[in-house]
């Protein structure tokens, strides 16, 4: 039996039976991916997109219904670019720029986001998950109408897994009872309670926060502004200690409440007790409907390493953290640009498996930094002792009149791209180029005469030449690096961000669009040992 | 580099000392610890050195 868990806001992939299911022994699959949420999808696709065939199973035949998700940031915007599916994203969401914050029933300040110019991309847009993830789905429609090999399975569900030394042998419930399939590497994308990590009795060690909030998404017509306004201890009615409002597309907003440890769930979910809110928060004569409505509790936690033999853990089944800064599905985003090249170098033979650990040493490092962030905002919006609220309320008080405080008031930090300083993937860095740009650190996007930077980086490694030259089509150890060859003067913000003061300079980018290391000039036996480095592979058989 | 000062450093140490009650006065506990709180804040920022707020919170802890 495939229990339906979920409503479905988009069926997309209708159960259908396949010949796996009456051969006579279970049919071997390069890849497998569990679990058709946001980064499941995104696994699929990349890989997909690298001809790299993979089987995604989820049990549902579509997309979860109610948005959890709501903010996307700039980096997995540039990923999902990466992977054809972002322009659909920024057209259909919402751009925002000014918060405001308020303490009890005054304001305390607003800021502006400022982003950064010169950049494709927006820092932000508000889009709900549900529109994310069909619009991934739409791009592995479109992949495989060009020949991508993705096959994606509806209502089959993993129950039970036995790891071998090279392959994994899966069993799958369908609605047609159940099958076997084997897999020579299973991703396990089956969201924060992963039913394979479970299977494989592995650890998610973290903490839990005391507290439940109650999430609304209301749709009403009124002309509330396009900004997030977050409040402390509001003053309206039943709010609770802390709210949240954040505009989505099709008229719909964020609301959410945060009501405290001991309450009664079936009481506070009850649309009338929901409204009862609401009305308080907007005002009684503002109308509205109530689309979806929930409670959360909220966790930080993570695996200890996210590769185990065959199976790999991505997105939500590797950590978990609270949606404060908005780095769930951001981050997971960034785990999928991270594997997939290297699960590709390794399965055509042009790295070792070895290279896999890295993708576990660099996203482990990138959960901590959002596990800590995340931290820290739940700690500020939740004071757990009654000296942790004093200084709290200390600071929104001094906020209001002093801009020195207004650094320490953390209502959720928004999420910024992992840097992979101290990856065994970089190679030493002898330059004083900028320190935005260093090994470690994914690309910053800059205009070129007629484009983008990001969009001349998609398909590999690249060797990118600002004012200087380096030979066209280098391969080395079976891995072909393509050349992309720039001039300062006629990109003044490249120049900028990738020179410094520097007269030239060469950067070798990995497929993730991640520097992997740079020099003034080009130097063929550096940027072999740098390749080497960066792919894991010193040459020797594998 | 700078270390933080655990030598006599205030002018008016009993100026100091007089007026620091003297905003207490009459207040109600949370009251002062709300003025403690914002004390500290107004003072760390101030100092704004990350390794002299480190070691005041440090030395601070030996003594709870
Ligand atoms: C209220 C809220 C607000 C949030 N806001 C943000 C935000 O603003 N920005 C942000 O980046 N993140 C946010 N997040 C986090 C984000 O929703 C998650 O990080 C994201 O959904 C994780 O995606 P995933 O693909 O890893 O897992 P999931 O979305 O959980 O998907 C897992 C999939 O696996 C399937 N599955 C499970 N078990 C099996 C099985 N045995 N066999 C087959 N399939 C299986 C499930 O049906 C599901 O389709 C928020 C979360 C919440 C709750």
């Amino acid at each position: 039996m495939v229990d339906v868990r979920y409503n479905i806001a988009f069926k997309l992939y209708p159960y259908a039976q396949v010949k796996d299911q009456t051969a006579d022994k279970p049919k071997r699959h390069k890849v497998v991916v569990i679990g058709g949420g946001p980064i499941g999808l995104a696994t699929a696709l990349d890989l997909g997109l690298k001809g790299i065939p993979v089987l995604l199973l989820d049990d549902h035949d579509g997309i979860s219904m109610g948005s959890k998700a709501i903010c996307f940031s700039k980096r997995a915007l540039e990923i999902v670019d990466r992977l054809g599916c972002c322009d659909a994203m920024v057209d259909k969401g919402v751009v925002w720029n000014l918060g405001k914050v308020f303490h009890k029933d005054s304001k305390v300040y607003d800021f502006n986001l400022l982003a950064e110019k010169h950049h494709y991309r927006p820092a932000f847009i508000n889009l709900q998950q549900p529109y994310f993830e069909k619009y991934i789905f739409e791009g592995i429609e479109r992949a495989i109408e060009n020949g991508a090999p993705i096959e994606i399975r509806g209502r089959n569900r993993l129950t039970s897994l036995v790891q071998h030394d090279d392959y994994v042998t899966l069993d799958v419930d369908t609605p047609d009872g159940q099958y076997q399939v084997e897999a020579d590497w299973l991703i396990a994308c089956d969201g924060a309670s992963s039913p394979t990590r479970k299977m494989m009795g592995l650890g998610f060690e973290g903490r839990i926060f005391e507290d439940n909030f109650l999430i609304a998404d209301v749709k009403m017509t009124a002309d509330f502004p396009t900004e997030r306004w977050f409040w402390f201890e509001p003053s309206f009615k039943g709010s609770g200690h802390s709210a949240l409002l954040h505009k989505q597309p099709d008229n719909l907003w964020r609301i959410d409440f945060q009501l405290g440890w001991d309450i009664d769930r079936e009481k506070e979910l009850k649309p009338e007790n929901i409204r009862a809110r609401v009305d308080a928060m907007l005002g009684d004569k503002v109308d509205y409907e109530l689309e979806w409505t929930s409670i959360y509790t909220f966790q930080c936690r993570r695996m200890e390493k996210f590769l185990h033999g065959r199976v790999i853990f991505a997105g939500d089944s590797a950590h978990q953290v609270s949606p404060f800064g908005a780095r769930g599905a951001n981050s997971g985003i960034q785990d999928v640009d991270n594997l997939a090249w290297k699960l590709q170098l390794v399965i055509e033979g042009k790295a070792p498996k070895s290279l896999l650990n890295s993708y576990s040493e660099e996203r482990v490092a990138a959960a901590n930094e959002n596990i800590s962030n995340s931290t820290r905002a739940t700690d500020f919006i939740t004071p757990k002792s009654d000296i942790s609220k004093t200084f709290r309320n200390s600071v929104l008080k001094l906020a209001k009149q002093y801009e020195f405080a207004r650094p320490l008031v953390n209502s959720g930090r928004l999420s910024l791209p992992a840097i992979y300083d101290g990856s065994s993937l970089n190679s030493a860095d002898t330059t004083n180029l900028p320190d935005r740009t260093r090994a470690g650190a994914p690309i910053t996007d800059a205009p070129l005469a007629d484009g983008w930077l990001l969009h001349q980086l998609t398909n590999g490694f690249y060797l990118m030449c600002i004012d200087a030259k380096a030979p066209n089509n280098l391969k080395i150890n079976g891995i072909d690096i393509n050349t992309l060859t720039l001039s300062s003067k006629d990109h003044p913000i490249l120049a900028e961000r990738y020179l410094g003061d520097a007269k030239s300079a060469i950067y070798l980018i990995r497929p993730d669009q991640h520097v992997a290391a740079r020099w003034y000039e080009y130097n063929a036996d550096e940027i072999t040992k740098a390749l080497k480095i960066a792919s894991n592979n010193n040459g020797k058989a594998l | 580099m700078t270390q933080i000062i655990t030598t006599p450093n205030i002018d008016k140490p009993d100026d100091f000392y007089e007026q620091l009650l003297a905003i207490h006065e009459g207040l109600t506990k949370q009251q002062s610890d709300n003025v403690n709180a914002s004390l500290i804040l107004i003072l760390a920022n101030h100092i704004g050195d990350q390794k002299i707020l480190s070691e005041a919170l440090e030395m601070a802890k030996t003594t709870k």
